[in-house]
């Protein structure tokens, strides 16, 4: 196999693409007179946006505890709104004294979600210490069991009741969106024209549709006495509505596999739910990331929209917190406050999702 | 790969007994009058072969004759509408136990060598007896190191296939259908897809295989291959099998004029 050494080899250092700032700055930003043009404009827009964010965010902004009388007259933001509401924009309307256990709640949360990103504990037991994990969250904001005061669904709110939403959201959909994908490609007539019509349906009326059907058509056709919680309610119809979604994107993924790999699979004599389960959804899945974490964020965001059936989200405990006539003035800072809020969980996605198409990556290009 | 010479000289002569059998007695695969239509197009015609064990056979014929249809049909990635096609004992229908059960007998080498780019060489060998054989995981990885020693590559076993040259895809791909423990292998053109200087790896494989005494059905234009390894060369054409003889006979007394130009064109360079 060896190949004879031809005798000395001279290492060539490998060309310079930049020959220092200067360089790089005629080579990237100045190179022609329209990308000269766009640099100039561009270092308009940042030199007269940037300073005057940076004096509105921090150096002109109000921190202190002071007045509200006080904070208006101040040229920058006034983050006293924030310290002062910070409770009820994070927890709602959830009873002051227990918000510990929203608390707790969203801690155990996230840790169990930062040890699921880890590809060491993708083992089917998994499934369990989610399962625990929910009960345990559910437990804790719902009550009457270990001592806990029992709080209605009704009054949970803010980052623990979006963050339910979006995880279980999540979790559930995503098998559930793999079933209808199959079953679309399915060659049994039934079970293919049923999840074609459910895609269809669904993916065709607005969220908000969905929301209003859950919370206020569906109590109409259960008989008298049964009734069903306002928030389970929410949360299907997210289930619903986001499976649809990530049905198709997943079908897209499958599409893009070649018949091939179905046929090596097959000739083994895998059964179908072994070719799928072990060849063809790891693979349409790994193509699928990218569409699959944007549906996510675009579902992450809506469940804002569960304000319209009276759940108290992040963003309507933060309405309310400068509903108080006193503070009615600051509702930039709250807006700006959950916006990063809501823009950490997003960019944690968006990055996560980058490092799973690194690690699963088998230099493979097909 | 010093003894090929001696061993399939022997081995050839410890064939002739067996080449003109009486039909049936020993025929692991048959085939009784079958038709195959893509829709409107009649692409197999009345197909009858019977293939012994142990019998080494060489398809031939122009593109489209139906070649990858034929071999697809015996292990059931093309579905026959008319005939019987029998392996070992088993009938295929549209019965998915019967259709599984004949997969893990008859094992199956592509064009394009279909591995699975998402796992290891070791895992791409050992996911059939695993899976579908219920094998331990030592005992596959085990089986499967033996296979990659026997295709020469067994210090590829921890890359993926997508970092393996087409030569050493391909034999992984051998090797993987053999990990079955097959009593058939069929190839589609199994050295189509590779460069010049990567088919002899492969065929040294496949020609090894063969002295093994596997029965084998190879879909292929190598006529060099067909001379020293099979027990019959079948040349098909529009659908049809035109001509079938063991081959010496074939290559050098053709009978039928299609036949005949088949191989002008082949053979001649
Ligand atoms: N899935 C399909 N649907 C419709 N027609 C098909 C399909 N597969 C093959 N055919 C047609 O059937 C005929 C036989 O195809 P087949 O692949 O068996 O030929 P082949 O002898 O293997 O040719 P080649 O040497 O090019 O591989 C061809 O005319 C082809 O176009
Ligand atoms: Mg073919």
């Amino acid at each position: 196999m060896s190949v004879p050494n031809s005798g000395e080899k001279t290492e060539l250092p490998p060309p310079k693409t930049q020959v220092g700032v200067i360089g790089w700055l005629r080579a990237n930003l100045f190179n022609g007179w329209f990308n000269t043009l766009l640099t100039l404009i561009a270092g308009y827009i940042l030199i007269s946006t940037v300073p005057p964010l940076i004096d509105w965010l921090f150096l002109d902004a109000v921190w202190g505890m002071v007045d509200p009388e006080v904070c208006k007259q101040a040229e920058g933001a006034c983050w006293t709104f924030i310290r002062e509401k910070y409770r009820l924009i994070l927890f709602g309307t959830y009873p002051f004294n227990e918000q510990w256990r929203p608390l707790v709640g969203v801690l155990l949360l996230l840790t169990v979600v930062g040890f699921s990103c880890n590809r060491r504990f993708w083992h089917p037991w998994l499934g369990a210490v989610w399962l625990a994990t929910l009960l345990i969250y559910l437990m804790l904001l719902g009550g009457g069991v270990l001592g806990l005061t029992p709080v209605r669904t009704e009054l949970w709110g803010g980052l623990p009741l979006t963050l339910l939403l979006a995880v279980v959201g999540i979790v559930v959909a995503f098998p559930l969106s793999i079933l209808l994908a199959l079953g679309r490609r399915s060659n049994m007539p039934i079970v293919k024209s049923i999840c074609i019509g459910y895609i269809e349906l669904v993916r065709g009326v607005p969220l908000i549709t969905l929301l209003f059907m859950a919370s206020f058509m569906l109590p109409l056709f259960m008989p008298t006495g049964v009734s069903i919680d306002a928030l389970l309610r929410a949360q299907v119809a997210i289930i619903i509505f986001v499976s649809s979604y990530l049905a198709e994107v997943i079908r897209g993924g499958l599409q893009a596999l070649p018949k091939g790999q179905y046929e090596g699979a097959e000739s083994l004599g895998l059964t179908y739910w072994q070719t799928q389960r072990k060849i063809i959804l790891p693979q349409a899945l790994k193509i699928s990331i990218p569409p699959i974490v944007n549906t996510y964020l675009g579902m992450f965001k809506d469940t804002s929209l569960v304000a319209i059936v009276s759940l108290t989200d992040l963003l309507l405990a933060t309405r309310q917190a400068f509903a108080d006539p006193e503070w009615r003035s600051f509702f930039v800072e709250g807006y700006v406050f959950i916006a990063i809020i809501y823009w950490c969980f997003c960019f944690f996605m968006s990055k996560y999702s980058q490092h799973l198409e690194r690690v699963l990556d088998t230099g493979h290009k097909r | 790969m010093s003894q090929t010479e001696g061993v399939s000289a022997e081995s050839k002569s410890r064939e002739a007994a067996r080449r003109m059998p009486a039909p049936d007695a020993n025929a692991i695969i048959e085939m009784i009058d079958v038709h195959k239509w893509f829709g409107q197009f009649h692409v197999l015609r009345d197909i009858n072969l019977s293939v012994n064990q142990k019998e080494r056979i060489v398809i031939c014929g122009p593109s489209g004759s139906g070649k990858s249809t034929l071999i697809r049909c015996i292990n059931r990635l093309e579905e026959h509408q008319r005939g019987q096609i029998i392996v070992d004992g088993v009938e295929l229908t549209n019965d998915i136990k019967k259709i599984e059960t004949i997969r893990r007998e008859v094992g199956m080498v592509f064009q394009h060598f279909n591995l699975f780019p998402h796992l290891t060489v070791l895992e791409n060998l050992t996911l059939g007896p695993i899976w579908v054989k219920k094998t331990p995981k030592a005992e596959a990885e085990e089986t499967a190191m033996n296979y990659l020693e026997r295709v020469k590559i067994p210090e590829q076993a921890d890359k993926y296939p997508g970092q393996l040259s087409g030569g050493q895809q391909q034999r992984v791909a051998i090797a993987r259908s053999l990990c079955m423990n097959p009593k058939v292998m069929l190839f589609d053109e199994p050295t189509s897809a590779l460069d010049p200087e990567m088919i002899k790896e492969v065929l040294d494989v496949m020609i090894e295989l063969a002295e093994t005494g596997m029965t084998m059905l190879v879909v292929t234009h190598e006529m060099g291959f067909a001379r020293t390894v099979a027990d019959r060369v079948i040349f098909m054409d529009g659908g049809e099998i035109i001509e079938q003889n063991e081959p010496e006979e074939f290559f050098h007394n053709p009978q039928s004029e299609r036949t005949k130009m088949f191989l002008s064109q082949i053979l001649k360079h």
